[in-house]
């Protein structure tokens, strides 16, 4: 395990997950866990396909839920909560693959975004993203299914957006999309940590990236922690560039 | 411009030649059973009458019908020798058809124009439709009695409610429910045996017919929670089936096969619609007595309920619930990572359909006045569930129009006495229905494949933009 880093110690952290074990079936996906995010920050975890972030990422949800260990988020025990109760505790989560509701407009999509909050702020939210996120704005009565791929990773995070999260949980927001795109996407995230002081919890494979924007990342192999540091320590790391970076970048 | 013909085109020729030979032997092999034998009973005895020559008939038929259009229609191109033509009437219908009247877009946005005033001119006409009969009738005589025209006004106004109430479960939540006839059935027993056994009036018990509907609609939902697609289908069909069963075999609670009869009638703010009696309808309001009466409040009570029906839905669509209904029907995991609730969500669609078909069931005993397990067989939930997958999963407008053109055309049907002149005295056009009905399908499913209005308005704009860019209800359609 690594040393957490002293200058990002808060008494405690929003999100802690403590030894969680993890299975689909009789498959073990996530072996002991443990992981912080603290408010404010960026981390990320990244690994190779089949790794278990994207369990990770579902197991924090509820589905599926933790055999063992423990899920903290904001105070508060979340590991035995069903999917749409954690999700009102202020968690947004833009899904692997995005998940848009295609047949249905950006702005309904948004809105749906806003289910659970204060109708009152819908007005002010939607001003909000869509500044962040001006191509949508252009597309708001288009159908979501006909945005291309990166402004469907947009509508995503947007309409997690919409729903005034304390932690955003995002998974592969880099995945399929063109190297120009990934790079918007990521400076928005940046400017949202920077100004709005978001935090960002970023499942990723694209680890170049993902390693420059956050501020700690873990490193996953087989559902295990193996590496974790500040994300620019890790970049340096020979076993990082060696097996995450090099030919990738 | 050459008299011979090229390599290809023989290829061509050849391979429709062949082509409408195995699709005649197809025929053949399968019209010497179902039209080549008839089965006639003849001094007491089954007797098989050989009709070959209708089988070579259909043979021929349908040869030289394959062939003219692999000639004619499929080949086009390959088998004519000019290479420039100007269109024909029938290319510039069939290239219009991208832009002009059959046009997704264009139709949506007439709609769109027509839903403005079109919903309130609409509404109007069902309100004004008894005496528009009454002149049609008088004026034009139709040779039919009013009666008749009431009657079919308010069957097809039935379809209707039925269609919207299971728009609710299948366009807007898309869970695909095959025993929808059940509620129906729950809501027509529900007031029958209500009004028998405790004397309850129409009105009070349209209402516990409807919440009695909606329970099992809730009951329904529970054990189908965690399905989805086919295998919900199938729970649901089974359910249908069971209520059917249940109402059939438990004789002493609803009569069994026999049905329940003398289901009372509705009255009109406590006045009764009879001939004789002290103070009923006609005597309160000084007219003579005509069953007419009966019939029309029953128009109008069911264009009521058809209309609160579509009111509901339309304000449900607004409200969160109807967000997530929809959300729902596109994507269950990404509703769960917004904090929907499914369980709730599928739970209030089936309710809430299940209470409109309650509704319609309550409506359809009293207006029967009799009321039997034959009513509620599976073909009525294919009726309505065809209904709403034709008009357009989803479209309320899509449903008016299905209804009409099904339920009227199968009336339609039943009076089609100049056919009798054509095909003879036996002929019955009534018997044809369901192969009518299957053309119609096969029609709808390959010409628009998400039904007739497949265009989905969404319920929130942004105040200031307004132009929207091109077909933006088109694109997603060809994925």
């Amino acid at each position: 395990m690594s040393q957490p880093n002293p200058l990002l110690e808060t008494p405690e952290p929003l999100l802690e997950i403590k030894g969680v074990n993890s299975f689909y079936g009789k498959i073990q996906a996530l072996r002991t866990v443990d992981l912080s995010v603290h408010r404010g920050e960026i981390v990320t975890l990244i690994g190779a396909n089949g790794a278990g972030k994207s369990t990770l990422m579902m197991t924090i949800c509820g589905k599926p839920p933790c055999r063992d260990g423990t899920i903290r988020f904001d105070g508060r025990d979340i590991h035995a909560l069903p999917m749409h109760e954690i999700m009102r505790l202020g968690i947004a989560q833009s899904p692997e693959g995005r998940r848009i509701f295609g047949r249905m407009s950006v702005l309904e999509n948004l809105q749906l975004g806003a289910f659970l909050t204060d109708p009152h702020h819908f007005e002010e939210d939607l001003e909000r993203v869509l500044q962040l996120f001006p191509v949508l704005k252009e597309r708001s009565g288009q159908r979501g299914g006909t945005l291309s791929g990166g402004e469907q990773q947009m509508l995503a995070i947007a309409r997690a957006l919409m729903g005034r999260p304390k932690l955003l949980l995002l998974d592969e927001p880099s995945l399929g999309l063109a190297p120009l795109i990934v790079k918007q996407i990521f400076s928005i995230l940046k400017e949202l940590n920077r100004t709005q002081n978001l935090t960002v919890f970023l499942v990723e494979q694209n680890a170049w990236h993902a390693l420059h924007l956050a501020h700690r990342a873990y490193v996953m192999v087989n559902g295990r922690i193996t590496l974790s540091g500040k994300g620019s320590e890790l970049l340096e790391k020979e076993e990082v560039r060696a097996a995450y970076l090099e030919g990738g970048q | 411009m050459t008299a011979a013909f090229s390599k290809k085109q023989k290829a061509v020729v050849k391979g429709a030649i062949i082509s409408s030979l195995m699709a005649a032997t197809m025929a053949f092999l399968l019209s010497i059973f179902m039209l080549g034998l008839r089965t006639k009973s003849a001094a007491g005895a089954l007797v098989l009458e050989p009709r070959f020559t209708l089988v070579a008939g259909i043979t021929v038929l349908v040869f030289s019908g394959r062939l003219l259009l692999h000639l004619f229609w499929w080949n086009k191109k390959a088998l004519s020798s000019h290479s420039f033509k100007q269109p024909g009437w029938f290319e510039q219908l069939a290239s219009s058809k991208k832009i002009g009247w059959f046009g997704q877009l264009a139709l949506a946005q007439k709609l769109k124009g027509l839903g403005k005033h079109g919903g309130t001119i609409m509404i109007a006409l069902c309100f004004i439709l008894p005496l528009l009969l009454f002149f049609f009738n008088l004026k034009l005589g139709t040779g039919l009695p009013l009666r008749y025209w009431f009657d079919i006004a308010t069957l097809i106004l039935t379809y209707i409610m039925l269609g919207w109430g299971l728009n609710i479960v299948v366009g807007l939540a898309g869970l695909l429910d095959l025993g929808y006839v059940a509620f129906y059935a729950i809501g027509a027993y529900s007031y029958a045996l209500l009004a028998q056994h405790f004397g309850l009036s129409f009105w009070l018990c349209l209402p516990l017919a409807g919440l009695l509907a909606a329970t099992w609609g809730v009951i329904l939902g529970f054990p189908v929670l965690r399905l989805r697609g086919d295998y919900l289908a199938i729970v649901t069909l089974a359910f249908g089936e069971i209520i059917r069963i249940i109402l059939l075999n438990w004789y002493q609670f609803t009569g069994g096969p026999d049905g329940l009869s003398g289901v009372p009638r509705p009255s009109f703010f406590g006045l009764p619609f009879k001939r004789y009696g002290d103070q009923t309808f006609h005597i309160f309001f000084g007219l003579d007595y005509s069953s007419l009466h009966r019939i029309l409040f029953l128009y109008y009570i069911i264009l009521l309920l058809a209309l609160l029906t579509n009111f509901v839905t339309h304000k449900m669509r607004r409200l969160p619930i109807g967000r997530a209904w929809e959300a729902l029907r596109e994507d269950e995991t990404a509703c769960r990572s917004l904090g929907i609730n499914t369980v709730n969500t599928k739970l209030t669609a089936f309710a809430t359909g299940a209470m409109f078909g309650g509704f319609a069931g309550s409506f359809f005993a009293t207006r029967q006045g009799f009321i039997s397990p034959e009513s509620f067989t599976f073909i009525e939930s294919a009726i309505i569930l065809a209904i709403v997958v034709l008009g357009g999963m989803g479209s309320q407008i899509g449903v008016v129009i299905a209804s009409v053109v099904m339920i009227g055309g199968f009336e339609l049907l039943r009076n089609m006495e100049g056919l009798k002149y054509v095909f003879g005295q036996e002929f019955d056009p009534s018997l044809y229905r369901m192969i009518l009905f299957g053309f119609a399908m096969v029609a709808i499913m390959v010409w628009k494949p998400r039904g007739l209005i497949s265009a989905r308005l969404p319920t929130i704009f942004l105040k200031t933009e307004t132009a929207v860019s091109p077909s933006p209800q088109n694109k997603g359609d060809a994925q």
